[in-house]
């Protein structure tokens, strides 16, 4: 059915057609929405016996997660930015016990300085947890691409992380088509968990492994993934057979077929890039996009199929990897290494910072000629951060660099009449 | 009952044939704590790795089994990092014959609470859930999540074994540890040597805060008293806490053969007192039989040697000013104060 709703409220819709036993609830913002309107939902009764928990933290969010989940109940809950690290040995717990826990990421960057503003520094600091992270391109996706994790979840028993862009997705109203429920049950069977605690069966969960077979043990892990690479594009195909949509996978290509750029970027940041890219074709220039829909597992042979023609790429990603560079770009260099083809590492829209058409042309007729520094931030204004340099220079207890940086930009823009 | 055992599981396991301790000669035949028996869930198996004297997997045995009893063996165990849950689960052994999991240092409370919130989805609310951990995992690392599951009224016995330190990790104080007590980051050097007396917590007193239905603390002295108060537990829905008093003869510097005796002499002397609540509210509390001096208590570890030294005795007067505080309050002494 045709809906007009913002993101959270979308996302609500989805989870709740799959049917949850257990919601663990705790508010952050960009996902508070979500996890309010499923609230809502529950305390109305319209899903059911689900168990509806407000707990006190995010590391009591995913606990209690993991709970529910290995007494085999389909389990969800959501997150953003410091709770995403709040929860962060919990995160790692529960793929390593193999809980199929849904989980969506509002995605919003990490303080200090503290800012509420999307970009990916959260979800990017779980990357290597063992959970599978898929990154919606829109609200449409995010719903899609819900159901379909909780699928994968199971049947893989790993968790799953459904990472949106916080605000740009969240809080974005937008027509979706909010699936029915018969079409839910029919592609999502109920949850038959691969082991739990039960009197009648007891196991012991989460013993202590040593030296002799930790290794195998993180092996195994490991190989979940490299078998939901399989899995994903499987279940998209699944998912389109009965929903009527494309949507899931592991990358989607926006004509980056046989171009001599191939810009590469995960989330909601495309739709503007789709934009750019078409007029740029408009214009004579062979340059075409490609998102990676799948970060976790990475899609390495399929990268390396789609760009093996392409004589650059162009990585753009609102994660920062301090003292090193771009993320993702480190990911598509180990994946393409075999290939003749240069990479760009492009930092930006961090904290929120607008993404504009005009800037993004800029910069990627700037990448098209090889003359973006390694790494580019996108945007930066070097000024204001020179002028910081030379105050820490001058004097060693210059103050806080967030707050002198509010005053230089907040004075330029004055005596601009900004 | 004993065909709820898993048959993977040996039946019948004998112990020691009857057990003929004085409080049990007291007491008629079926009111008795009887260690062996045909019916004995054996919850926590033979074979664990627990150091020789270790309260805590006496006070797990029988907690546990009461449990299984009061259940009809319907039940699940969240156990958070610490001794019982290394002794108890070195990979591919189990001790444990109930369902039984353990995710981390911090988390049981939570974990608990999930699992019953499960059970409650699927209507399986005949199947009950208990969370437990060391001092260390409830007092310190696992305390949001304990006051979180407390705050809501989930439906789990937590099931604290204190030791009164980090025994797991090498005695380390927690907020459990007694003044003057020696760990090892509390070494006993310096003008105040031991651990400082800081007001510590008490979360027996901080569950009763939370107004849940049942508070209680027992010590593995007294195993009937043990059993009764956990069978009494769950009879209770919602968030109940019960505090083990459990010594550890590695971290305090005691004889094995010392556990029962110290268990013991810590309820007589007052440092540990033995009391009941409900919804808040104080219901009773185990009277002193014999009095002790703090002293004969304290001289039997050598967490407390220093404080028999030249120049320390006002740690040995604060730590028996401490008893008689709690005497006085919980009215452990009948010339003391009304019998609750």
């Amino acid at each position: 059915m045709l809906k007009q709703m913002d993101g959270s409220d979308a996302v609500a819709e989805a989870v709740g057609l799959c049917r949850p036993e257990v919601i663990a609830s705790y508010p952050i913002t960009p996902q508070t929405h979500i996890v309010e309107a499923l609230g809502s939902r529950v305390k109305k009764g319209t899903l059911g016996n689900c168990q509806f928990l407000n707990v006190e933290s995010e590391f009591g969010a995913i606990s209690t997660c993991i709970g529910s989940s290995a007494a085999g109940a389909r389990t969800y809950t959501a997150t953003s930015s410091q709770g995403m690290l709040f929860m962060m040995e919990g995160v790692y717990n529960a793929s390593g016990l193999g809980l199929p826990i849904v989980m969506t990421v509002g995605n919003r960057a990490i303080g200090a300085p503290i800012n509420i503003w999307n970009d990916w520094g959260d979800s990017m600091a779980a990357r290597d947890a063992g959970w599978i992270q898929l990154f919606a391109e829109t609200n449409q996706e995010a719903i899609d691409v819900h159901i379909q994790a909780f699928k994968l979840a199971e049947e893989l028993s790993v968790p799953v992380m459904v990472c949106m862009d916080g605000f740009i997705l969240t809080h974005a109203y937008a027509r979706v088509d909010i699936p029915d429920q018969e079409q839910v049950d029919e592609f999502l069977p109920p949850f038959q968990p691969r082991q739990s605690l039960d009197p009648s069966a007891p196991i012991s969960m989460g013993a202590m492994v040593g030296p002799e077979a930790f290794t195998e043990v993180r092996f195994l892990a490991h190989h979940k993934q490299i078998e939901a690479l399989d899995l994903i594009p499987q279940q998209a195909a699944e998912f389109e057979k009965i929903f009527g949509r494309d949507s899931g996978g592991l990358v989607k290509s926006h004509d980056c077929e046989d171009k001599e750029t191939v810009v590469v970027t995960m989330g909601s940041v495309i739709g503007t890039m789709k934009d750019v890219l078409a007029d740029m074709r408009d214009d004579g220039h062979s340059i075409g996009g490609l998102t990676i829909r799948s970060y976790r597992p990475f899609p390495s042979e399929v990268l390396r199929q789609k760009l093996k023609t392409a004589k650059r790429v162009i990585v753009f990603e609102k994660s920062f990897a301090l003292g090193m560079g771009g993320i993702l770009a480190m990911n598509m260099r180990m994946a393409l290494q075999d290939l003749p083809v240069k990479v760009h590492s492009v930092i930006g829209g961090l904290g929120g910072r607008p993404i504009t058409r005009e800037n993004l042309r800029r910069m990627f007729e700037k990448g098209m000629r090889d003359e973006l520094e390694e790494p580019h931030l996108h945007d930066i204004n070097m000024d204001v951060v020179n002028r910081e340099l030379e105050r820490e220079k001058a004097e060693r207890r210059s103050g806080s660099i967030a707050e002198n940086i509010l005053q230089d930009v907040g004075v330029v823009a004055a005596a601009k009449g900004i | 009952m004993v065909d709820q055992v898993p048959e993977t599981k040996q039946k019948v396991k004998f112990y020691q044939t009857g057990t003929f301790t004085v409080g049990n000669r007291l007491l008629d035949g079926e009111q008795r704590s009887v260690q062996a028996t045909i019916d004995r869930s054996n919850s926590l198996d033979s074979g664990h790795r627990a150091c020789q004297g270790c309260g805590e997997a006496l006070g797990a045995r029988f907690a546990i089994d009461a449990v299984m009893r009061a259940t009809n063996n319907q039940m699940i165990a969240a156990n958070a990092t610490g001794c019982l849950e290394v002794f108890t689960t070195p990979y591919p052994e189990t001790a444990w014959s109930v369902p039984w999991i353990h995710s981390l240092f911090g988390n049981a409370a939570a974990v608990g609470s999930g699992i019953a919130a499960a059970m409650k989805a699927k209507g399986r609310e005949d199947v009950r859930v208990i969370a437990q951990g060391g001092d260390g995992g409830t007092t310190d690392i696992g305390f949001g999540c304990l006051s979180g599951m407390f705050d809501r009224n989930d439906d789990v016995l937590y099931l604290c074994y204190n030791n009164q330190g980090y025994m797991n990790t090498g005695v380390q104080r927690s907020s459990a540890t007694p003044g003057a007590a020696r760990t090892s980051t509390t070494m006993p050097v310096g003008p105040e040597p031991g651990n400082p007396f800081t007001v510590g917590k008490n979360v027996p007193l901080i569950a009763m805060g939370h107004q849940i239905p049942y508070v209680a603390t027992a010590s593995v002295s007294d195993l009937h008293d043990l059993e009764h108060k956990v069978t009494k537990a769950m009879s209770f829905r919602g968030a109940r806490y019960l505090e083990i008093f459990v010594p550890c003869p590695l971290g305090w510097g005691s004889k094995t053969c010392d556990t029962i005796k110290l268990a013991r002499m810590a309820v007589e002397t007052g440092m540990y007192p033995l009391f009941e609540a409900e919804h808040g509210e104080i219901t009773g509390a185990t009277k002193i039989r014999n009095r002790r001096p703090v002293d004969e208590y304290l001289k039997l570890q050598r967490r407390f040697a220093h404080v028999f030294k030249k120049g320390n005795e006002h740690q040995l007067e604060t730590l028996q000013s401490i008893a008689d505080r709690n005497i006085k309050k919980f009215g452990l002494m009948d010339s003391e104060g009304a019998d609750q």
